[in-house]
């Protein structure tokens, strides 16, 4: 008997979730994320968890707020417009030092815009989305596999740095369906938490959950320890993946579903010849700096293929110093690049068809 | 697809109707420029694979129970939810017409991976839908990753789920890409059915 299951990338978030020990959701229904939710609907009553459909977003993360001061894992999940309501509650997050465990299957945007799916959330997730001075860690799946092994990964780096870890996942990642094993995953147990508000039992001085500061000399030296805490999640939690790198003279640089259709059209562009490899960031924030300080020696040229109008590809730049070029091979609006034209830009880029 | 392609190439006059309106994601509307050459008229929300969110239904949903010169295959969504869909036509379906309500099964799916879970969900569909199952399709797979193995261990449970709904199993799907792998005598013994994979997989 085989331990597989056919498993829609959403499901396989829920799922996973419950395996690495959450049994709090709270969230609200938006396309194309809504599986994840009416999974935990099904599945939480079942195991002793709570499932709660809030009143809205902004209710379900300060409510994943209430859950995680009491040292508990516990998550939310939303889509794009639904992320840009819950902005505040995550900044509160990370003022408070709370582990929490959100995901964002991306759409369309800016404003309603479309239910298809979209990269363009890439600024929001890495570099704030709420006020003020903070990270989180954000995660890029690109199978359904991922789906759930990063969903684990999530919940332990959340737990280890006291930070809020995201999934940033797109539609096609949330609907698409393929089997996975998720006997193979592995969960460390929680650590201790003793900052979490559990009950004194008058052992104890109160422990309080706050991001108010009353002295802006207090509020400068957390947000100076937090960034401490940062820096040590980026040397030591970068996360990614190099593709036929080594002799590469172009480099494709892609996240995601952009990282499946990009190794579509390298494997092509090698049977015609040409040098080209792909990075593929599975951190987005810490931006993996390693591989491209190795390929900023031999790199020509940096294709970053997104379903944005062109956010990853600053911090491409920036991660090689703007030494070489950069061009941007995007579809947007929930249009999705086909493997032609990353292939057709790869051409390009080498000088043409020879 | 498959069931209306297949009724289609026995001469019979079929349109297909996709029902569902919870899922946004992967509607018939995706295979529309196949089926119109085909000539299976598809009944479908305008608003399917559009931006719009909506739970809408097609204008031509009653032309289903109106129009009885003609087979129609009803895709309803794989859960109570969609279901409820079919019940606005339910009762006109079971006092005027001949009708076959499958019950697609895949014991490869999280939520419906034993005999026992799969008929609480049939169950749920249908006090939704208003109308009983009569036979079960063993869907059994994993995409395009389904091995022989999988399909034969599969027979017990949709067994198992057809001696529960007191129904008769209709017939097991398998991948037209392992159809090589099977005996004449295993295609008949265990009533195989061999079909395109129409889920696409994602690159």
């Amino acid at each position: 008997m085989q331990n597989k299951v056919l498993m829609k990338g959403n499901e396989a978030i829920a799922e996973a979730a419950i395996i690495a020990g959450c049994r709090h959701y709270f969230g609200y229904p938006i396309t194309p994320q809504t599986e994840v939710a009416a999974y935990m609907a099904k599945k939480m009553p079942k195991i002793g968890g709570t499932f709660l459909q809030a009143e809205s977003e902004i209710a379900a993360i300060n409510m994943v707020y209430g859950v995680a001061s009491a040292g508990l894992r516990v998550m939310t999940s939303s889509s794009s417009p639904g992320i840009s309501l819950k902005s505040e509650g995550l900044s509160y997050l990370a003022g408070a030092d709370l582990p929490a465990f959100v995901v964002n299957v991306q759409r369309g945007g800016p404003g309603l815009g479309g239910i298809q799916p979209s990269q363009s959330d890439y600024f929001q997730a890495t570099k704030g989305g709420g006020h003020g001075d903070y990270r989180m860690i954000v995660l890029a799946p690109a199978s359904v596999e991922e789906m759930a092994s990063l969903t684990v990964k999530g919940f332990e780096l959340a737990d280890k740095y006291r930070m809020t870890s995201m999934i940033l996942a797109d539609g096609t990642m949330g609907q698409m369906m393929e089997p996975v094993d998720l006997e193979n995953l592995k969960v460390s147990k929680a650590p201790e938490k003793p900052w979490a508000t559990t009950g004194t039992k008058m052992q104890r001085k109160h422990n309080i959950i706050n991001s108010l500061y009353l002295k802006p000399e207090e509020l400068e030296k957390g947000n100076i320890e937090r960034y401490e805490r940062y820096k040590i999640v980026e040397e030591n939690e970068a996360m990614y993946e190099e593709y036929l790198m080594d002799d590469a003279e172009i480099c494709v640089v892609a996240f995601g579903i952009a990282a499946r259709v990009s190794k579509n059209a390298i494997n092509e562009a090698r049977s015609r010849g040409i040098k080209v490899g792909l990075i593929r960031p599975i951190t987005l924030w810490p931006f993996p700096k390693a591989p491209f300080d190795k390929a900023k020696e031999h790199i020509k040229t940096f294709i970053s293929t997104e379903l944005s109008m062109g956010q990853m590809i600053e911090d491409v730049k920036l991660a090689t110093d703007c030494k070489a070029n950069y061009v941007l091979c995007n579809r947007v609006g929930g249009m999705i690049p086909s493997p032609e034209e990353v292939l057709e830009q790869i051409i390009k880029q080498n000088g043409g068809n020879k | 697809m498959n069931l209306a392609k297949e009724i289609k190439q026995s001469g019979k006059n079929v349109a297909l109707a996709d029902l569902d309106i919870v899922n946004p994601y992967f509607r018939a509307k995706d295979s529309e420029a196949e089926l119109k050459k085909l000539g299976i008229h598809l009944i479908c929300s305008e608003y399917a694979n559009t931006n719009l969110d909506i739970p809408a239904l097609p204008d031509e949903l009653y032309a289903i129970t109106d129009q009885t010169d003609k087979y129609f295959v009803l895709d309803i969504g794989g859960d109570d939810r969609g279901a409820y869909v079919l019940g606005r036509i339910a009762p006109k379906i079971t006092e005027e017409r001949n009708f076959d309500c499958f019950a697609v099964v895949n014991m490869f799916r999280p939520l419906s991976k034993d005999a026992e879970s799969s008929v609480t969900i049939l169950n749920e569909i249908e006090y939704a839908g208003g109308i009983n199952f009569t036979g079960v399709i063993n869907n059994s797979n994993l995409g395009e990753s389904t091995t022989k193995d999988d399909i034969l261990s599969s027979f017990n449970y949709s067994k198992e789920i057809a001696l529960k709904k007191h129904i008769p199993v209709a017939f097991t799907t398998v991948n037209k890409k392992l159809k090589k792998e099977f005996s004449e005598l295993e295609v008949k013994e265990y009533n195989l059915k061999f079909m395109e994979l129409q889920d696409k997989p994602f690159l």
